[in-house]
């Protein structure tokens, strides 16, 4: 247990700085002002915990999803009151919505002026309910190390997600004796891992009686760390796989069982094999509107088995017929073990005849790109960088066509790898999760792939990057257009191209320049692939690789609003 | 359908929040919602009226128990249980209406808590619908005032919520 020596009783920043190395917290992306400055001077004085000074408080949360989503460690942020609270709001919803474990620290006004509409002052647990897993007001410095042991642990177990601290200014000062509590308990709180066995075996049932059979997974693989147990488990049963955009490199892309991304702009095969399945096994999803298309005319043949840690997840878009509420990882694990004690197995002629149909569609070749086009085609860049890595960088992607496009051609082999803004999809998110990622290993060759809107959303991070000598590898997609909402323009409102051009862009190779770090312009389809070569070789550089794509491409294939799964525009 | 949702929660400031807040965000009803602590202190008691599809009543007691804070809770429209809704109701009381109303209040074993020259304030307690009525047969002539506390309901029988 950590505890001060001699029961002496030591300040609240202290505690605060205590609490976090009991935690085994290394970094913290933060940003000071008034109300948390006790904290800082706290954390001048040791250096165990790494602080990162961000240069704005939605890239600090943002880099800490970028940390927590490419390893199994929650992410740290400090901001101040006012301000730095509500410029962190954006970071936290993000995080909420892709069930990220964080602990956020907020700074508060000193707790006689709450309410008083102090200087700095805004009710940052007001504003950050909807948006947080739980957040708390810290009161008393005798519940501070408590406090954030709960933190912690509501963050990090269930479904994971975001938690805020708000700490008063005066609580930092006041002293009491520290002990970091060994154990928590949270009353109210008991999140249930373990699956019933009986609907497993039921599931199981379910599962081995299928004809056209469809495994759909989420992020919540991801989340769980169960890519070992899905691909046993899909292997086992010789069951195609779709993985949804959050949970890409759950499964391996490269494997033959897998018919990639599903969704409104997921694979011809992968939404097709969903809308003739007649047995759906969804596991760690949640049935998100840009997967299901047109809820009613979703997957109208299929029973469906679902799991998910969240009971609230299953049964809210899309009835199921057997829920199993638990970890993926642990149900996973007993569905394994249940389909290798019984001597049934899948039916292997209506297999056969399920592959034969998937194999079909694949051979509609969705994701085929004009290879002899005078401009820079975006997909190009990509499957270019996909191929220079051996696919196995981490890749962090905005808000956008290029997101769709990073998504597409990029397939990822492991999990944890693709860190993107999904439920929320927050333009901005792509480079300071970059930074993140980039803390967490430090010698991983770590890309962003953005687009020249999204990228002006925190390209003030240049600066961090530059600091702490982060050597990420942009690659901007500039088409000149917002081109998701150009896209939508061009189908579905005449081509009124309302707001989408981005007039009057920056000289980027000079901005990455003025910021210290390389940039590069890359106009020709054949200077691609030699860009990047010299990019991903400058180890200790960030490089800027401006791309000027055309302008005018769109994301293929597509399900329009409205439609069903199998209502695809292809090319 | 209406349902009638018993909630044990921490006692903590913002816990109510969490729950109202809860509904409007995800577009529940709320009709009536009563609050208080238990007979532990540490814990309170919120009785919540709603209404909604069998679809979204799972929701709701999903999301609700989705909160850090819920600790428990039942949806007691599932099986027998008892309600009762206090009233205060303030009601013209002048003239042929005084002794109309009095006889009124007895028959519904309401009791006179107030008197003046021009007004009664009547106590009632009982299911809503026996409340509803009372004001229906009272009239908008003479109902002045009225507050309600919103239902309490508890299981029959041995079915308890408790920690
Ligand atoms: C913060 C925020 N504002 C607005 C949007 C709406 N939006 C979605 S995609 C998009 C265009 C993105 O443009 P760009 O980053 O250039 O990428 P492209 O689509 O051209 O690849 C916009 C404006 C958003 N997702 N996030």
């Amino acid at each position: 247990m950590s505890s001060t020596p001699h029961g002496e009783p030591i300040t609240g920043a202290e505690i605060f700085v205590r609490s976090l190395q009991a935690q085994g917290v290394k970094h913290l992306f933060g940003y000071p002002g008034g109300a948390v400055l006790h904290i800082y001077d706290a954390l001048y004085k040791q250096d165990q915990i790494e602080h990162i000074l961000v240069r704005h408080e939605q890239a600090a949360v943002h880099a800490a999803e970028g940390y927590a989503k490419s390893t199994d460690m929650p992410g740290v942020v400090l901001v101040t009151s006012g301000p730095g609270a509500t410029n962190a709001v954006t970071g936290i919803a993000d995080a909420y919505m892709d069930s990220v474990p964080l602990v956020v620290f907020t700074g508060q006004v000193p707790l006689p002026l709450i309410g008083n509409d102090a200087f700095q002052e805004v009710d940052t647990i007001g504003i950050t309910r909807p948006c947080v897993k739980h957040n708390f007001l810290v009161k008393d410095v005798r519940d501070l190390a408590a406090t954030i042991k709960k933190a912690f642990y509501i963050a990090t177990s269930g479904r994971p997600g975001p938690v805020v601290v708000d700490i008063p200014k005066d609580v930092t000062a006041h002293r009491c004796v520290f002990e970091y509590p060994e154990t928590v308990e949270v009353r109210s709180y008991n999140p249930n891992v373990k699956g019933h066995p009986g609907q497993i075996k039921r599931a199981v049932d379910l599962i081995l009686s299928a004809k056209r059979p469809m495994i759909y997974t989420g992020g919540g693989i991801i989340l769980d760390h169960a890519a070992a147990e899905l691909t046993e488990f899909a292997r086992l049963l010789g069951y195609p796989v779709t993985n949804t955009l959050m949970g890409l490199g759950g499964f391996p892309a490269s494997d033959k069982l897998s018919v990639g991304m599903l969704g409104m702009h997921g694979t011809y095969e992968a939404n097709m094999g969903m809308h003739h399945s007649d047995v759906l096994i969804a596991i760690g999803a949640r049935f998100d509107d840009r997967v299901t298309g047109n809820i009613e005319k979703f997957c109208p043949h299929a029973k469906i088995v679902h799991v998910d840690i969240d009971p609230a997840s299953i049964s809210k878009n899309v009835k199921v017929d057997i829920p199993i509420v638990g970890g993926v990882k642990s149900v996973l694990t007993d569905l394994i073990e249940v389909l290798k004690a019984t001597s049934e197995r899948p039916d292997a002629d209506a297999l056969a005849a399920w592959w034969e149909q998937i194999d079909e569609w694949r051979s509609a070749d969705c994701l085929r790109f004009d290879r002899a086009a005078e401009v820079i085609k975006p997909q190009f860049v990509v499957e270019t960088l996909w191929k220079l890595t051996g696919g196995d960088a981490f890749v962090t992607s905005d808000v956008g066509q290029h997101q769709m496009w990073a998504a597409q051609y990029y397939p990822f082999d492991k999990p944890n790898r693709w860190i993107n803004s999904g439920g929320l999809g927050t333009m901005g998110f792509g480079l300071p999760s970059a930074m993140g990622v980039q803390f967490a290993h430090p010698d991983a060759t770590v890309c962003t792939i953005t687009g020249e809107g999204s990228i002006q959303m925190n390209i003030q991070e240049l600066s961090t990057c530059l600091q702490y000598h982060l050597p990420l590898k942009i690659l901007n997609l500039n088409n000149g257009y917002l081109g998701m909402v150009r896209q939508w323009q061009e189908f579905f409102y005449q081509g009124r191209y309302a707001m989408s051009y981005m007039e009057s862009l920056p000289d980027f190779v000079k901005l990455a320049e003025a910021y210290g770090h390389v940039g590069m312009q890359i106009e020709k389809p054949g200077d691609v692939e030699g860009a990047i070569r010299e990019a991903l070789a400058m180890k200790d550089r960030l490089v800027f690789m401006n791309f000027l794509t055309d302008p005018t491409e769109n994301v293929y294939p597509m399900i329009p609003a409205g439609a069903g799964q199998n209502e695809m525009i292809l090319i | 359908m209406r349902h009638i949702i018993s909630i044990l929660m921490e006692n903590e400031s913002g816990a109510l929040s969490r729950v109202s807040g809860l509904f409007s965000a995800r577009g529940y009803n709320i009709e009536a919602l009563t609050v208080a602590p238990t007979e532990d202190p540490s814990v309170s008691r919120m009785t919540l009226v709603t209404n909604g599809t069998e679809q979204i009543i799972e929701q709701i007691t999903k999301q609700l128990n989705k909160l850090i804070d819920v600790i428990k809770l039942l949806d007691l429209t599932q099986d027998s249980h008892i309600e009762r809704e206090h009233m205060l109701i303030k009601v013209r009381a002048t003239g042929s209406a005084r002794e109309e109303v009095k006889r009124m209040a007895d028959i519904f074993r309401g009791t006179v808590v107030d008197v003046t020259d021009a007004s009664y304030i009547i106590e009632l307690t009982g299911a809503p619908d026996k409340l509803d009525a009372f004001i229906d047969t009272l009239g908008p002539k003479l109902v002045l005032e009225t507050v309600r506390s919103g239902p309490l309901a508890i299981a029959r029988g041995g079915r308890r919520l408790a920690i």
